[in-house]
């Protein structure tokens, strides 16, 4: 089915114009525009409560927006009588009952939209829940839980898949396999759209990114775009003689931080530099480290102004 | 050649396009949700059982009184001979009331847990996403819903009726389904279970809670009308005969004159009794289709 779309027959996309969501006075989504392409895995990024998961509810028509459209392939999800083939979801793991072995809630979901049972079987060896698919989901780690969930979203073999903080509870060798999963997916022609609220977890999956705070647009860029908007790269340094280290860089150009215990951020110097001047005014260095200027600050430095829940400071 | 783009481990799909959707799809999707939850076996087997054991039972208490009529002290009954033939309500005493509330209370329970066990789970987004045609889930639902608790509802009721007639017939007092008034009891009597049941799915259907939805079932079907009765006032009579419960207890009256049974005032008609039983499982249904429609979920 999808195949065609491999071929680049159709082109799948989702497409938001100015979405809002509203729940009373709280703004949950503001006029959200973005597109997301097929044939690639977009990171759908944003701070605990940006208004994601409301977002991921409306393209599946779950929630009506209060203003605004999303559309997949120019049409409203909702309008479709049967999902499966069209949208895959994994919105939240808990979104199974929990009475109900695995293998019945997929063949449940499979006999709604006309799927064969033996696709039941084969999504269950695709996660690897074969063995404990006929046990209760109860029973479930929230890693066991994900695989499920992501087993539902491969159900209908659909062009389109989005997936909600789908990493949470996996251990590392399933972190791995979801990372490949999700490639796999975008190379064969698919839709992938996978949300989280760590950088750390796009970084190495995303090709796109849509970053989100409090329900408005941040970014829409690729992923080295998106890295190149972070702080210039930085060199952690640390000396007994930092007081009078700190001067010397400056004069160079630099841009020097001063931190605790004789340590220092600089930016505008490479880590050469700093070893060449040290060297040169006889200074001690204890640590000379290169801080690559990482997606994680840039991202922190984006959302910062829109972080709805800011912890306190560490008592 | 187009089979090199064939990837191994995915067989070509036999179909390209969409099969269509169909109602029947839902059903057996339905089907299999129900059947795949312990709670649906324990609710109809005890449910059943406890019913026809509760029937029986209470026939078989009977039966010591039939043998030796008990007549209170200084309180002859106006009319009683040494036969407690016309006495008996052989039809009543085989359709228990505790059997009924257990009924009510279990179908209703029953109905409103396939709604409810989608919201408080959170499955009802996997669901409706899946299928996005929302108000045809709920019809399947209802659908499947009102089968099994309409052969559950018969099972207690026909297995109820023919055991407890057949041991009143050793006291020449058992009736025949072809009794004036015994078929109509009978399928009352099986029918509350398909009624308190989409009841429940309507109530479940607002509230979304498993607790709340339980206790409305009770409320609504049990002890709602209660606060209707009496022969003081017409018009919480005429409101308390606008409950199935109050139908269901006119529908089961002999209408054998011999056992004076009393209508009291105002009491329904056998027409107003069915229209009311139907009256509310459909409202019921209509409810549980609308509500669903545009709600966020």
């Amino acid at each position: 089915m999808f195949r065609g779309v491999a071929a680049g027959s159709v082109v799948r996309v989702i497409e938001a114009k100015d979405l809002t969501k509203r729940f009373g006075a709280t703004t949950a989504v503001n006029n959200l525009s973005f597109t997301v392409q097929s044939g690639q895995v977009t990171g759908f990024l944003g701070p605990n409560g940006a208004g994601k998961t409301t977002t991921l509810r409306m393209i599946l028509g779950l929630n009506q927006p209060s203003g605004g459209t999303v559309t997949i392939d120019g049409r409203p999800f909702a309008s479709h009588p049967r999902g499966l083939r069209h949208v895959g979801a994994l919105l939240d793991a808990d979104d199974v009952h929990r009475g109900r072995s695995a293998r019945a809630h997929l063949s449940a979901l499979a006999h709604s939209n006309r799927i064969p049972q033996r696709r039941v079987g084969e999504v269950l060896d695709e996660v690897g829940l074969a063995a404990v698919a006929r046990r209760r989901v109860g029973g479930f780690s929230l890693g066991m839980k994900q695989r499920l969930g992501i087993a539902t979203a491969l159900l209908g073999d659909p062009p389109v898949l989005l997936f909600d903080e789908p990493l949470n509870g996996l251990d590392p060798e399933g972190v791995l396999w979801v990372r490949g999963l999700f490639h796999r997916l975008a190379a064969e022609g698919r839709t992938v759209f996978v949300s989280s609220h760590m950088m750390s977890e796009m970084e190495h999956t995303a090709d796109r990114l849509v970053v989100i705070g409090q329900g408005e647009l941040i970014a829409a860029e690729s992923l080295t775009e998106f890295a190149a908007r972070g702080s210039r790269l930085s060199v952690f340094v640390r000396s007994p003689d930092i007081a009078e280290l700190a001067p010397v860089l400056a004069a160079e150009g630099a841009a020097v931080v001063p931190g605790e215990d004789g340590t220092c951020r600089v930016t505008g110097l490479t880590a050469v530099r700093i070893g060449e001047l040290a060297f040169e005014h006889r200074f001690m260095l204890h640590e000379l480290t290169v801080r690559a200027s990482s997606l994680e600050e840039a991202f922190m430095e984006l959302t910062a102004d829109s972080v709805e829940f800011l912890a306190g400071e560490a008592r | 050649m187009s089979s090199t783009l064939t990837t191994p481990d995915r067989p070509t799909p036999a179909a390209p396009a969409e099969p269509a959707a169909r109602f029947r799809d839902l059903v057996t999707a339905e089907w299999v949700k129900l059947w795949t939850l312990r709670s649906t076996y324990l609710i109809v087997v005890v449910t059943v059982l406890a019913c026809i054991a509760i029937d029986v039972n209470a026939v078989h208490n009977d039966l010591t009184y039939i043998d030796h009529p008990f007549v209170p002290r200084g309180q002859l009954l106006r009319g009683a001979t040494t036969s407690s033939r016309v006495l008996y309500d052989p039809l009543g005493s085989s359709l228990n009331k505790i059997a009924r509330d257990l009924m009510m209370i279990a179908f209703g329970s029953l109905g409103a847990m396939t709604v409810f066990g989608e919201y408080s789970s959170g499955l009802v987004r996997t669901t409706f996403a899946a299928v996005p045609d929302r108000r045809s889930v709920v019809a399947a639902k209802l659908f499947v819903v009102v089968t099994v608790t309409t052969l559950a509802g018969l099972a207690i009721s026909a297995i109820s009726f023919f055991v407890t007639q057949g041991m009143l017939a050793s006291r020449h007092l058992g009736l025949s389904i072809g009794s004036p008034g015994a078929l109509q009891a009978v399928a009352a009597f099986a029918l509350i279970a398909p009624v308190a049941a989409v009841v429940g799915m309507a109530l479940a259907a607002l509230i979304r809670h498993a607790a709340g939805s339980v206790i409305a079932v009770v409320g609504v079907l049990l002890l709602l009308p209660m606060f209707f009765g009496g022969d003081r006032y017409k018009l919480l009579k005429q409101i308390g005969n606008c409950m199935p419960l109050t139908a269901l207890e006119r529908l089961k009256i002999d209408p054998d004159p011999a056992l004076h049974q009393d209508l009291g005032k105002y009491a329904p008609t056998i027409t107003t009794a069915w229209t009311v039983l139907a009256a509310w499982a459909l409202i019921s249904a209509v409810v549980a289709l609308v509500v669903v429609r545009r709600r966020d979920v």
